[in-house]
């Protein structure tokens, strides 16, 4: 049994090198980032929208803003529509139709970012402009991208947590006298809320934490955007953008920005986790 | 500890008996793969026994060292040369690092990066760009100093029909931007924070090519018929112009070296230097530095 040993200990070793490359990121990213906010203060650096860190300016509240602002434009557009296209699939369609339109939506996650970064920027981009007016890079752009981008996510998760919903609990409510809608209203969204609640949630940490496509459509303007037809930049763009330029405290900020982004998505990602965990 | 089966339990349909040796040389190439991948991510500059040269930097001046590595290449076919991108300040960090022999910078050097020896290569002149149905020909450094100031908005102001100015700017810590900044901006008025940000110059011109209100700075050397380069207080961006040093908005091509490793990196550097080299770049629309 020493060969089983062996591979058993090879196995955890290999296992451990992954969470151990979790934990070097998250050190490396403070490690390299907390002297900026120190320097800067963390008032002035989350509470200031003057960003132009070669003449020593670390805001990075339009950025905040921004970012907050695509996901939730991602997220009226992509939750409606995940949650429908769920719905119908979970409930309302016979199984080969979904076992054929499932894969299918999930080859969407498949499509790399810089793709749909550049149908964004080829197709979206020129009729934004024309149509609605501005450069076309903007928050509106932006927001649709990732839109699309997130609707895998939330519609197999949200798929999972309809099926979930024990067989009796339709049986039962049709029987009593309910149609099929005001079954899956009524009875099964309620059952399944928290996995959607959970769909929803991981949907933003994939909207928030998208990075070339944004780049590629939104614009990547420093200003606190006041129309959806403004260009915006997010959290990612901000560090995809200039972390190949920086030294010094340019450098420490974009990881700084780093942090802001790791506390958001962490906060995300726990809350998705207690609200399983609740069920 | 918990169990890992890794054998068959059971073995019914009577499995031969290297099944055991077959799993382990399976977890060997897992562990060997895993090293190989371990290996690949530290990346260039580490085989210093072949005829191999690392020149990372500016992107700005990416394309048209890697013409010259190509050319280089062609005549010494033993020579390796790697060109990367990624940006002025990273290529002179690797180069201070040691991580490239060779850094290229499209900005000046600063004081802390004095120690540093430099070549100047080329010289580039920064074109200032609209869409090609913009009927404006001519700016003085003044108004180009007002639009990315966010001082002019409109293009009502040079009387065209009215539409707001889309401004497109480099990402902060470009070589190209850190130029502009300096021989348009000067030091105290900064880029509008309105204005749109592209991180190459390539997208730069997308944008300004396909957005008719669009304005944008360049690499005179990679403006090309689908956008329209803009005369500069009366004098257009020519090479010519450059040259004779009427042209306003030039800059330098740096090539940064810790030391100058002899062999391969001052043949290369040389070669650069070189007839042969300078007139390559100035077919691809640079100005020379010999004169």
């Amino acid at each position: 049994m020493k060969k089983e040993l062996f591979i058993e200990r090879i196995l955890l070793f290999l296992a451990l090198s992954s969470i151990g490359s979790l934990l070097l990121i998250t050190v490396f990213i403070f490690w390299e980032g907390v002297p900026l906010i120190t320097h800067t203060g963390l008032k002035n650096f989350l509470l200031s929208s003057h960003w132009a860190p070669t003449r020593g300016h670390f805001g990075i509240l339009a950025m905040i803003i921004s970012s907050i602002f695509v996901t939730l434009g991602a997220m009226v557009l992509g939750v409606p529509l995940g949650l429908a296209c769920a719905i119908v699939l979970a409930e309302f369609s016979p199984e080969r139709v979904k076992t054929l339109l499932k894969p299918t939506l999930e080859l969407l996650a498949g499509i790399p970012s810089v793709v749909y970064g550049f149908l964004g920027v080829v197709w979206l981009v020129p009729l934004i402009r024309d149509y609605l007016g501005g450069p076309g890079l903007s928050l509106l752009a932006g927001a649709i991208i990732l839109g699309i981008m997130i609707l895998p996510t939330v519609i197999s998760i949200s798929i999972d947590a309809l099926s979930a919903v024990p067989d009796l609990y339709r049986d039962g409510s049709i029987a009593l006298g309910a149609t099929n809608w005001q079954t899956v209203r009524r009875v099964v969204l309620p059952a399944a809320s928290s996995g959607i609640i959970t769909a929803v949630i991981l949907g933003m940490g994939r909207a928030i934490g998208e990075t070339m496509a944004v780049i590629m459509v939104a614009g990547n303007a420093l200003k606190i955007p006041t129309s959806i037809l403004d260009p915006v930049r997010t959290l990612t763009s901000n560090i995809a953008l200039e972390l190949g330029y920086a030294t010094g405290r340019h450098r420490e900020a974009l990881f700084a920005t780093g942090i802001v982004l790791f506390i958001i998505i962490m906060i995300l990602n726990l809350t998705a986790t207690a609200i399983t965990r609740r069920r | 500890m918990s169990k890992i089966y890794i054998y068959p339990k059971i073995n019914h349909s009577g499995f031969p008996a290297y099944t055991n040796f077959r799993s382990i040389s399976f977890f060997l190439a897992l562990l060997i793969l895993w090293g190989l991948l371990a290996c690949a991510a530290v990346g260039c500059g580490r085989d210093k026994a072949a005829q191999n040269l690392c020149v990372a930097g500016s992107t700005s001046v990416q394309p048209f060292a890697e013409k010259l590595a190509e050319e280089y290449m062609r005549q010494h076919p033993q020579a390796r040369i790697d060109v990367q991108g990624g940006g002025s300040s990273a290529g002179i960090y690797a180069a201070q690092q040691g991580a490239a022999d060779l850094g290229a910078s499209s900005r000046e050097l600063v004081k802390k990066e004095k120690d540093l020896q430099e070549f100047p290569i080329a010289y580039d002149g920064i074109a200032i760009i609209v869409n090609k149905q913009n009927p404006l020909a001519n700016l003085s450094l003044g108004q180009i100093r007002q639009i990315f100031q966010g001082r002019i908005t409109d293009w009502q102001a040079f009387n065209l029909k009215p539409h707001p100015i889309d401004i497109i700017t480099r990402e902060e810590g470009s070589g190209t931007r850190n130029a502009f900044e300096e021989l348009v901006m000067g030091k105290q008025t900064e880029i509008t924070p309105e204005a749109l940000v592209q991180d190459s110059n390539g997208s730069v011109r997308e944008i300004v090519a396909n957005d008719p209100y669009a304005i944008g700075y360049i690499s005179m050397g990679l403006v090309d018929r689908r956008v329209k380069a803009l005369s500069v207080d009366g004098v257009a961006p020519t090479r010519d112009n450059v040259k004779n040093h009427t042209y306003k908005l030039v800059r330098r091509f740096l090539l940064v070296a810790r030391d100058l490793k002899p062999g391969l990196c001052t043949s290369f550097l040389n070669y650069i230097l070189s007839p042969e080299g300078q007139s390559l770049l100035e077919t691809e629309g640079l100005v020379g530095v010999g004169d």
